[in-house]
This record gives C-alpha cells, structure tokens and sequence, in this order.
C-alpha cells in the first residue's frame, strides 16, 4: 500500500513550518531576545514551507502511482474504549489540499518578504503563518477527528492572532474578537457532531467511523425521532458553517481583512476558510446518506452565494470586495456539496485558493502601490503604473468570472451543471442561485477591475489621504508604484495556475480514479457526477460548448454592464443608488446582519446576563438568601432582647406564669 | 366545727399567693425577697403535711424534712451571696440589680 511514502516523509511536511514558527516566534522576537534577525527569519520560515511544499509534490507524485497511507503515529490517551491518537491519512484529497496549502503558504511567505517589510511585527507575522501553515497541514492530514479538530482550532486561533495583527488599531481587536466568537458558535456544532459520533460509532478514527455509517444510519436520536445521521451532519455542518463563513455565520469574515493583506490571501481566501468544505467532503460517506442535510447544505450555500455577491457590489474597500467575492465562491462550493458532487466542490476550492490568493496579494500590491490607501473610488488607470499587478489580476478576475479554458471556468460550471442534475428540493432555487451568482460575479469583479485599473486617474483626489504608521514617507500625490519583485514573482507564479490548472485537472479530479476512496457518493440515489460524466467529453469541448450556453451569457452580460456603468457613462452607478435608495441602505448595512447580531443577540445576551446578575444574584442570592438570613435573626433576637430585663421578679413572674399554664393544662384539659 | 384538709389546702394557698405577691410587689429588698421564696417553701410544707395527715400516708412529713434542711442551707447560701453582693454593689434593691439581663 504505502510502498513510497514513510512516517519520516510525512512528518515533515507539517513539521518543517513548525520548526520555522517556533525558531522565528522565540528567538525572532523580544521573547527570545530577538536573537534572529530579519533576513534569518523570513529565510528560516521560507525554507521551511518550501521543505514542505517539495515533500507534498512528491507526496502527491506517490499518490497519483496509487501510494495511499494511514496510520497512526501516536497515541495520546485511551479513555475506556475511545482511542484518541495522532495519525496521516494520505489519499488523493489530503494529498491535493496539502499541495494547495504549502503552495500557496510559499507564494505567501515570499510575498510578505516585500508586503511587511516596512512593520515592526516583521518576525512574528512569518512565525504566525509558519504556525498557520502547520496547523492547516494537521487538519488535512489527519486521519482522526481529534487531530482534525486540533488543527481546526489551531487555525482558528492563528485567524485570530492575525486579523489582531495591528493590535493597537481598535477596529483591528473588534475584528479579530467577533471572528473568534462567531466561530465558537459554529464550533459548538461541530464538537457536538464529533461527539455524537464518538457515542454512537465508539472511534474518532475516519476508517473505523466509515465503516459502522450503515449502522449509524438506521439510528434514531434517542427521545426524538430524528435520524441520527442527519443530527451528525447537521452538526458538523454548523462548523464547516462557522469556518467557512457560511450564512448566517458569515459576519466575521468581511471584518478579517483589518489583517494584513498576506493573511487575507491565505487564511481567509486560500486555505483556512475552505477547511469547512474539505472537512464535509473528507465526511461524505456519512453525508451522503442524509438528504435532509444535503439539502439544508444546498440551501445554505445558494443563500452564502448569490447574497454574498451583491454585497461586493456596493463595497468601496478594494478588500472587501474580494472578501465577499470569496463568500460568494464558498457559497458555490457549498452547493456543489449539497448537490453531492464533492469532488467538484473540492476542484473548485483548489482553483478558487490559486485565483483568489492571486486577487487578494494583486490587491496587497495595489494598495502598497497607490501608497496604503484601499478606498477603489481614489485609485484608477493603475494599469500603466503597475502593468505586472494588472496582468495578474486580469487573468484572476477573469478565472473568477468563469472564463472559459480559465481555471475557474471549469470548476464554476461544473457546479452549476451539478445542481441542474441534483434532484433535492433545494435544487432549483440552488440552480437560480448559482446562474445570478455568475452575473454577479462577473459585475463585481469587473467594477473592482475598472476603477482600479481603467479611467481616470483618482489618487491624488483622495480628501482621506492619510499617512498611515506603515506609511512609506512621502505623500500621496507622488505617482504609483510597481511593487517589488518579491511581491509580483508570487503574482505571477500564481497566474499560472489561475489559468491552467482547470483544464489540466478536471478531468482525472472529477472524473478519474484521483478521489477514489476519499469521497464516498452513492450513485444510486445521488447520481449527479455519472450525469457529469455522461455530458463530460474533454476539457476543450467542455470550454468550446461553454461559449454557447447560459452562464456564458451571463458573465459577459456581468462584465459589458460593469464596462458600461463604470467606463462608458459613470454618472449611471449614482443615478441608480439615488433611485434605489433603500436597496442601497439595505446592502450598505449587510441585511442588517451585524446589526442584529450586536443589537438582539449580544445586547439581549448582555441583558440577560445583567439579569441574572442584579436580580438572581444580587436581589436572590444575596439580598435574600445571604442578607435575608442574617437580617431574620437579628430582628427576631432584637425582640427577643427585651424580654430579657434582669430582674428577678420578672423571671419569677415568667416561672409562675408557666407553671399556672401548664398546671391549667394538665388538670382542666388534659 | 371541725378542720378539713379544704382547710389546710385554703391556707397553703393562701401563704402562697402571700409569698407571689411578696416576690412581686417588693422592689427594694432582697432580703424580703429570700424571705418571700422560704414563704413559698413553707406553704409547699403545709400542703404535704396536711395531705400526710389526712391521707394517713407518712411519705409526706418526710418531705417536709428534707425541703426545711434544702430551704435551710438555700437561705444561708443565699444569705452569704447577699452579703457579697452588697460589698460589691453597696445595695441590695432589687430594682438596681438587672446585670442578669447580660
């Protein structure tokens, strides 16, 4: 079985960016003594990711002859029958994610060399993203849920520390809390769902978990009459929800991009905010036995991807329009697993984190160039400033939208075509979903890609500009700038995959043996991926064919409209929003989400708590009980105080008193 | 007219209601007060001894006995506090002396 891979391969790939983050976070910074300087960090923490990606190539090379692995190393603790132990499962899946997530970690690491150079955080930033990239790698090569759920938080806590990079910046801390407590909230259901498995099946391990599904699905939640199985998966689900900032869990992620652009491009676009989805597909033998699920996932998914997108349409900040973008797209993903066709969710993760990162590090390099200013209203005619910026976000702009021979064109229509073939419930609002999303999409990127680049030139009429502490020292009005080779060499190297990856890897990825084993479907009652099959007749007839259907159509309605309303006849945009008012409103305001979130469930979670503080426990427990008790006795034994005179004859009296009564009773009414 | 233990009880009764009052009306003196209490022990002993004597039954007289020896020492025990006390206090009123109230 596993001829070509060892555990001394395997253990470096995610212990080789943890050497790094270790040696940069302790002798890079003040808590080591800062013994490392800047060059030996960033080359340190380099060499480690590269390590790292070299081995998950070969990895992957050793997978694709028909290596599979899965062990486990360690065993942490047997509580009665539950092992809990550190392992690999290397298959077709983890071997793809880990060689996305190391790639993409090194064309992050190289780009941070130029990105931060001027912060003082230099040394801690690489060691958070060597930390990021070892925690990423144990949640996708783990072979257990524990390990997966180590890796889950660890990379939680990573988000965490980064969008808190700034940590004197207010809005910085707000965004990194809210990330951290929305999360919690998704990470509650998929504790639960890792439980309930750990109850029912006896194991965390992924194999052994598998292999009692059948059981597991004949089961009821005791006391209820619910499936077991749909319990588990809706569970989990919640956590892939809150990680890969599904709706209505989604609120943490359009504030992350108060972080630095790098981690952007890496945790909440590339790798981190996918973890959700590769964790549904690695679990697709249990959810391919719950419609309900699959169907409340489909659901769940066209909302994140059609809302998500007209969002981006009306946002300013040249970042959060590619962070809704990325809501949107995984909102896409999360169909393609709704509609059983894991293999194209994950396809289409791999080539959403290749094109995304590309539009996310192409934004980093926009904003050092127009001088730290992110507002796409004061930039513009960048394209002659920064042509290699232009070059590389053209062609991801144009794989986000579904080019056809782009990558993202043939992940993105597989999708659409999966939920055309998908026969649950949810499928056609899903199906409308997805067809507007690709308008949207085409719209939203196109307007970021024109102001940005096209028509006048904006940057010096910005009324904010300001210097901000990581300015470079000169002012705003100095032309823009080309950004250094080591933020555009990642660009580029990132280009490349944007554009082929797609049609390179479709077919062996959806159709082929690549997954076999990984991802469970059962064709008899979710047959989408043979009807895939079925219509699928290479990747150069897929791309022809697209230029005549629907989603064509509509990415080039998308991008004429963009053209029209931002090139040709710019006073259009303000004419509409004047117009449409309380669209506008309701959009600028995010569905009133954060609103709801902090006036209803915080403010009514604040009160509750002030509740029960001023009046169970200060007014009951304390007043009451505490108070009460002392204040009883001493009023009782104030009264009785004065009965107590001291003088005899009143003592006597008392005697007398008693005996008259009770000789009273005891000869009259006795 | 002869005697009948209604007789000897009316007066028991009497010596004790003498003896209550005796304790209650006096404010000044503790000696009456002492003086009160053997009042009351006296009318007890009448009692027992009138029962005795019409009840035919000696078991009474004997208490007589031992409540005039307990009565006996109980004066001059009470005596020797009185004195005490009045060495301390320079008084023996019985409207002043209140410190049992603690």
């Amino acid at each position: 079985m596993s001829q070509t891979l060892t555990t001394s391969t395997l253990l470096i790939v995610p212990l080789a960016p943890l050497a790094g983050a270790l040696l940069a976070g302790i002798w890079g910074t003040a808590f080591g003594g800062n013994r490392l300087g800047r060059a030996a960090i960033h080359s340190l923490t380099i060499l480690g990711v590269l390590l790292s990606f070299v081995v998950s190539c070969m990895t992957l090379l050793a997978v694709l002859d028909g290596a599979r692995w899965n062990e486990t190393l360690y065993t942490w603790m047997v509580v009665g029958g539950l092992k809990m132990e550190v392992g690999f499962l290397v298959d077709g899946l983890t071997a793809m994610m880990m060689c996305v997530v190391t790639f993409v970690s090194l064309m992050v690491h190289l780009y941070t060399v130029g990105y931060m150079e001027e912060d003082e955080g230099y040394n801690r930033f690489f060691a958070y993203i060597s930390l990021f990239t070892f925690s990423m790698l144990m949640l996708v090569m783990s072979n257990n849920l524990l390990q997966l759920f180590f890796g889950w938080e660890a990379v939680g806590l990573v988000s965490y520390l980064l969008i808190g990079f700034w940590f004197n910046k207010p809005t910085a801390i707000f965004a990194n809390m809210k990330a951290f407590l929305v999360n919690r909230v998704g990470d509650f259901g998929f504790i639960l769902g890792i439980g309930l498995i750990a109850a029912y099946a006896g194991t965390l391990n992924y194999t052994e978990a598998f292999a009692q599904s059948q059981a597991l699905a004949g089961m009821l939640l005791p006391g209820t009459d619910w499936m077991l199985i749909t319990v588990v998966c809706i569970c989990l689900f919640i956590g892939a929800m809150g990680k890969s900032a599904q709706f209505p869990l989604h609120v943490w992620l359009p504030d992350s991009m108060e972080g630095p652009t790098p981690i952007s491009a890496l945790i909440h676009a590339a790798t981190m905010v996918t973890a959700g989805i590769f964790m549904v597909a690695r679990m697709s033998p249990l959810f391919e036995l719950s419609d309900t699920a699959l169907n409340f996932i489909l659901v769940i998914g066209a909302i994140t991807a059609l809302f998500m997108g007209f969002l981006g349409i009306i946002q300013n900040d040249i970042k959060r329009v590619v962070a809704y973008s990325t809501l949107s797209q995984l909102g896409y993903m999360t169909v393609a697993l709704g509609a059983s066709a894991y293999s194209v969710a994950v396809f289409h993760l791999m080539t959403h984190a290749f094109f995304k990162a590309l539009l996310f590090l192409a934004a980093g390099s926009v904003i050092m160039g127009v001088h730290h200013n992110q507002d796409i209203r004061w930039m513009g005619g960048l394209r002659k400033h920064m042509p290699i910026t232009w070059l590389t976000s053209l062609l991801g702009s144009l794989a986000l939208i579904g080019t056809p021979f782009f990558a993202g064109f043939y992940s993105k229509d597989s999708i659409i075509e999966a939920v055309a073939e998908s026969h649950l419930p949810g499928a056609g609002f899903a199906h409308f979903a997805v067809l507007a999303g690709v308008f949207v999409t085409a719209f939203y990127s196109f307007r970021l890609y024109f102001l940005v680049f096209h028509g006048k030139e904006r940057f010096d009429q910005d009324p904010h500009a300001h210097h901000g502490h990581d300015d470079h020292g000169h002012g705003a009005q100095h032309a823009p700038h080309e950004s250094p080779w080591v933020v555009w060499v990642p660009l580029v190297l990132l280009a490349i995959p944007s554009v082929v990856i797609g049609y390179l890897t479709i077919e062996p990825m959806l159709f082929g043996e690549f997954f076999k084993g990984a991802i469970v479907v059962d064709p008899a009652r979710h047959p989408v991926m043979e009807e895939l099959g079925h219509a699928f007749h290479g990747p150069l007839q897929m791309a022809l064919h697209a230029f005549t259907t629907l989603p064509f159509a509509l990415a080039l309605a998308g991008v004429a409209t963009a053209y029209y309303m931002y090139m040709v006849n710019p006073a259009l945009p303000a004419a509409i929003k004047r117009r449409a008012m309380p669209l506008f409103t309701l959009l600028e305001n995010k569905y009133y989400l954060d609103w709801f979130n902090e006036n209803v469930l915080a403010r009514g979670a604040r009160a509750l708590g002030t509740g029960l503080w001023k009046g169970g426990d200060q007014a009951v427990i304390d007043g009451f009980f505490v108070n009460g008790s002392w204040k009883l006795v001493g009023l009782v034994s104030g009264g009785v105080r004065k009965l107590q005179t001291g003088y005899l004859y009143h003592y006597a009296l008392a005697m007398i008193l008693g005996i008259f009564v009770l000789m009273t009773y005891f000869v009259w009414l006795k | 007219m002869t005697l009948t233990l209604g007789h000897f009880l009316s007066l028991g009764a009497m010596l004790f209601a003498l003896s209550v009052v005796g304790i209650f009306l006096n404010r000044r003196n503790l000696i009456v007060l002492l003086m009160a209490i053997e009042l009351m022990l006296l009318a007890v002993n009448t009692n027992f001894v009138a029962f005795s004597y019409f009840l035919h039954d000696m078991h009474g007289q004997v208490f007589v006995f031992f409540i005039l020896t307990v009565a006996a020492a109980e004066s001059a025990i009470g005596l020797a506090i009185l004195v005490l006390l009045f060495r301390n206090k320079s008084s023996i009123s019985v409207d002043e002396l209140n410190t049992l109230q603690g």
